[in-house]
């Protein structure tokens, strides 16, 4: 029996959408005023939101989720009994097209179960992103997940055509990919990494010449970890990602909560996904990129090596290092002032810009659009002194919400 | 008291155009009414610019032509009051404490807000059309009066389609390459569109029922704008199942692995290994009775060559080709120069009728190939040949999946089912056969592997040790 298109899609997106990442961003600016169809550059766009809160930027599905791995984490190991269908080359094509014409989406994040060999599956999602470039003149955005497995060759074309790569660590651990997804090399994944990297900062390399090389991946490349999975802890987690992001110049470390999969296999906890743990790391993530934090620091005060689920990392942190506050804001250098819970690189920004005209009070920081009582205990202002409240001992009570009254009748 | 009537197109030009003029002569605030359009009318404003010097920051600029555009009828007022504090406090406009400027900050980040919407939020419906460039239409109602500043972007991006958008305050058309303005207009009506179907279809699957966060799905995509997002129609039922969708997983939990799953998951790295896996096969009623005979030659043969399946020599042997059709062949090759080859069968038992002591050669069946296949596969996959060649119909079968007769296809290369192509040639047992044509075919079977060997030393040479697609 032939599935229709609308089966196949389905199918096909209800097996994509673990993968966490939907940027569109930071590609080169292009448009399609010289022919062709569509732009991109700048910052990407939402196009839509599900109700799981997450933005739908681009078509994110599988080519096939046939696969021959058994990851027992991925709903479509080979040993699960989902559904399974394969999208033709053109179908994609056509699709993308479709929907990028009607202003759904910015552009493909294409992704695939692994059929026959890797180098097979590679090369046909190579040859999709190549019709929709060469043939069809797609200015929009190409997000191509990478099978760390494929043939160099293969990895470097398809830098040509898109304008991001990923390659899926999985998980945060050499030994729980061993464990949960015995198919996949942690080395293997890291080599594919690695030519990722070198190609990319082999191409903003001009000959002596001037001669550009061919573009790759001008988006950069991003990864994704599942959390929950395995027992690994936040600060253990948070190091891959440090490593990663030294190691391989990432542009982004996703982490997705291990959400409970239909036909789920027996080796994985039967969870609520932790999504207030993932939304912590996204925090300290946040912290360790835009904030000069490093991950010792965000965990060092952690208890056993997790993030506090109540309170944030950058508040956790301050509680824990109350000797550097308060913070006199007219004075404070902005590497202080970023330190300051309730205060985003935003509103530093602002504070820096306003300083300049005078000093600053309570209600010109209201102003602003800092979070002045989040940051009350932690600042000093012109008509403002935290007195004893900085180092008060019920001050973490303050923020972490109040325990929750057990049910009598649960 | 002057008074300023700024019209709906072409706004902001017209509030620089006036601002300037005012504050060129020296015309305070206090003495401007924004608003227009009162009954009575007020003082014109002057023909030509004053004679004072204006100073206007660079960023003043942008931050003007986003604050015109929204639709407190404020705006414009407190623009002018900027610009006319500016000319004697230089500071003001670059701190962010100060309360006008916070305020201009403000109304520019709500315009920035709806452009950026707009741009996430338009959805094209395509017009039937005969021309050469297709048409689409969409009707938005953004909060702000951002027709002129929002739709260039649409004019880089669908540089190759006609469109129009459609709002309360205004319309924009692009044909041609060509962007122009309307006044508003009725609501126009837009034509069903096919696609919406599918894309209503994307969103729900994208969509992960165990992690629901209604609040932060609204305060990105507000409840005000889905009158116009064809998908939001399946956000209630979505969510009403969400909870029932989860709990099913759960209940579900954990199943028995498919049939193929163990056979595929231990798919073997090397040949040696698949050899030994396949021995344990029990896929059709061929596998049980018979000794099975696995292929021969290197592993990195660069040509490999499939028959139908083992006679009786073979499966006494366990080798294949080793009966008079095999002497055939490899004479054949050993004439034609072939390179190393790999030889293997389609189906890797003997299927036979018995007649008193003899074992007649059957054809395997259709089933029989379908089921063998995965062992050619495995083996094609780990040898990975330049070429690969098939002897007779079930080879051409068990490689192409067409059964079409092979008189039209001997000689020919086709493409096989699991990549990589395929050149088709007689089976050495139908020369033996054959009584007339036998020398005609045989110095046929002698040409195609000739171009066999030819074909794969080129490619060998082409692509360097290592081919990254042909099997």
């Amino acid at each position: 029996m032939r599935r229709t298109l609308q089966e196949k899609l389905a199918i096909l997106s209800d097996a994509a959408k673990y993968d966490a990442s939907c940027a569109s961003s930071g590609t080169t600016r292009r448009d399609s005023r010289a022919g062709g169809i569509g732009s991109a550059g700048g910052s990407g766009i939402c196009h839509a939101y599900t109700p799981d809160g997450r933005c739908i930027s681009l078509l994110k599905i599988l080519m096939t989720n046939f696969c021959i791995y058994d990851c027992v984490y991925c709903v479509n190991r080979v040993s699960s009994r989902v559904e399974r269908a394969r999208f033709t080359p053109e179908e994609v094509v056509t699709l993308t097209l479709e929907f990028y014409r009607r202003n759904y989406i910015e552009g493909l994040f294409l992704s695939s179960g692994i059929i026959r060999s890797p180098d097979d599956t590679m090369t046909d999602m190579v040859r999709i992103a190549r019709m929709l470039r060469e043939e069809h003149g797609f200015k929009g955005y190409i997000h191509l997940k990478t099978i760390p497995e494929a043939a160099p060759e293969l990895i470097t074309e398809a830098g040509r055509y898109a304008d991001r790569l990923s390659i899926n660590v999985e998980l945060p651990k050499d030994d729980s990919v061993a464990r949960l997804a015995p198919q996949k090399q942690p080395k293997g994944i890291r080599a594919a990494m690695s030519h990722v990297r070198e190609t990319r900062a082999a191409s903003k390399v001009a000959s002596h010449r001037g001669k550009r090389p061919a573009r790759f991946a001008p988006a950069g490349q991003s990864t994704q970890m599942i959390v929950g999975a395995d027992g690994t802890s936040d600060r253990d987690i948070l190091g891959t990602s440090t490593r990663l992001y030294q190691g391989y110049k990432l542009k982004r470390v996703y982490y997705s909560a291990f959400s409970p999969i239909p036909d789920s296999s027996a080796m994985l906890p039967l969870i609520r996904p932790p999504l207030i743990r993932e939304h912590r790391l996204y925090q300290a993530d946040w912290l360790m990129r835009f904030y000069g934090f490093d991950a010792a620091e965000i965990t060092s005060s952690t208890k056993g090596g997790n993030l506090d689920l109540e309170i944030d990392p950058k508040l956790a942190w301050a509680l824990e290092h109350r000797a550097q506050f308060p913070v006199d804001v007219a004075r404070a250098p902005r590497e202080l002032l970023l330190r300051i819970p309730g205060f985003g690189t935003r509103t530093v920004q602002r504070i820096l810009a306003a300083r300049r005209s005078g000093p600053l009070r309570y209600a010109d920081l209201i102003r602003i659009g800092a979070r002045v009582k989040q940051a009350e205990p932690f600042i000093t202002l012109p008509d403002w002194s935290p007195g004893a409240l900085t180092d008060s001992a019920g001050l973490r009570a303050r923020y972490a919400p109040p325990p929750e009254q057990l049910s009598l009748f649960a | 008291m002057i008074q300023i009537d700024l019209p709906v197109l072409g706004r902001a030009k017209a509030w620089r155009e006036a601002a300037r003029c005012l504050a060129s002569h020296g015309i305070a605030p206090e003495e401007v009414d924004w608003q227009g359009g009162t009954l009575f009318g007020g003082d014109p404003i002057p023909d030509a610019d004053g004679p004072r010097d204006l100073r206007v920051p660079k960023s003043f600029v942008q931050l003007s032509g986003s604050v015109i555009c929204h639709t407190d009828p404020e705006a414009p007022a407190l623009l002018y009051q900027a610009l006319w504090r500016h000319q004697n406090d230089r500071r003001s406009l670059g701190n962010p404490a100060d309360p006008l400027t916070r305020r201009l900050d403000r109304l520019a980040k709500a315009v920035g807000r709806d452009i950026h919407k707009m741009h996430a939020f338009v959805r094209f419906r395509e017009f039937p059309t005969d021309g050469a460039r297709r048409r689409f239409a969409a009707w938005f109602e953004p909060d702000h009066r951002i027709v002129e500043a929002a739709t260039p972007f649409f004019a880089r991006r669908f540089a190759d389609m006609d469109w129009i958008i459609a709002t309360p305050f205004g319309t924009a058309r692009f044909s041609d390459g060509q962007l122009d303005f309307d006044l508003p207009g009725p609501r126009p009506d837009l034509p069903e569109d096919a696609s919406e179907v599918l894309w209503t279809t994307y969103f729900t699957h994208i969509f992960n029922p165990a992690r629901v966060k209604v609040g932060a799905m609204k305060s990105e995509m507000p409840v005000k704008y889905w009158k116009n997002l064809p998908e939001t129609r399946s956000i209630p039922a979505m969510l009403q199942d969400a909870e029932a969708r989860v709990q099913r997983m759960r209940d579900a939990l954990p199943t028995e692995p498919p049939k193929r799953a163990a056979r595929i998951a231990a798919m073997p790295a090397t040949l040696d290994q698949t050899r030994a896996v396949a021995e344990t096969c029990s896929g059709c009623d061929l596998c049980a009775p018979r000794r099975m005979v696995w292929g021969e030659g290197p592993t990195d043969a660069p040509l490999m060559i499939v028959g139908e399946a083992p006679g009786d020599h073979e499966d006494q042997q366990a080798r294949p080709f080793v009966g008079p059709a095999g002497q055939l062949l490899r004479a054949a090759m050993a004439e034609a120069g072939c390179p190393p080859a790999y030889l293997t069968n389609a189906v890797k038992h003997f299927k036979f009728s018995q007649r008193g002591k003899q074992r007649l050669h059957q054809s395997p069946t259709r089933g029989e190939i379908d089921h063998c296949r995965w062992w050619l596969d495995q083996e094609r996959r780990l040898i990975r040949p330049r070429l690969t060649v098939a002897l007779g119909v079930s080879a051409a079968f068990a490689l192409t999946g067409r059964r079409a007769a092979l008189t039209s296809r001997r000689g020919t290369l086709e493409p096989a089912i699991r990549g990589g192509d395929v050149l088709i040639t007689w089976h050495p047992a139908a020369i033996l056969r054959a009584r007339s044509r036998s020398e005609e075919m045989r110095a046929e079977l002698a040409a195609d592997l000739s171009r066999a060997a030819g074909l794969a030393k080129e490619r060998m040479a082409a692509q360097g040790v290592r081919g990254a697609t042909s099997l």
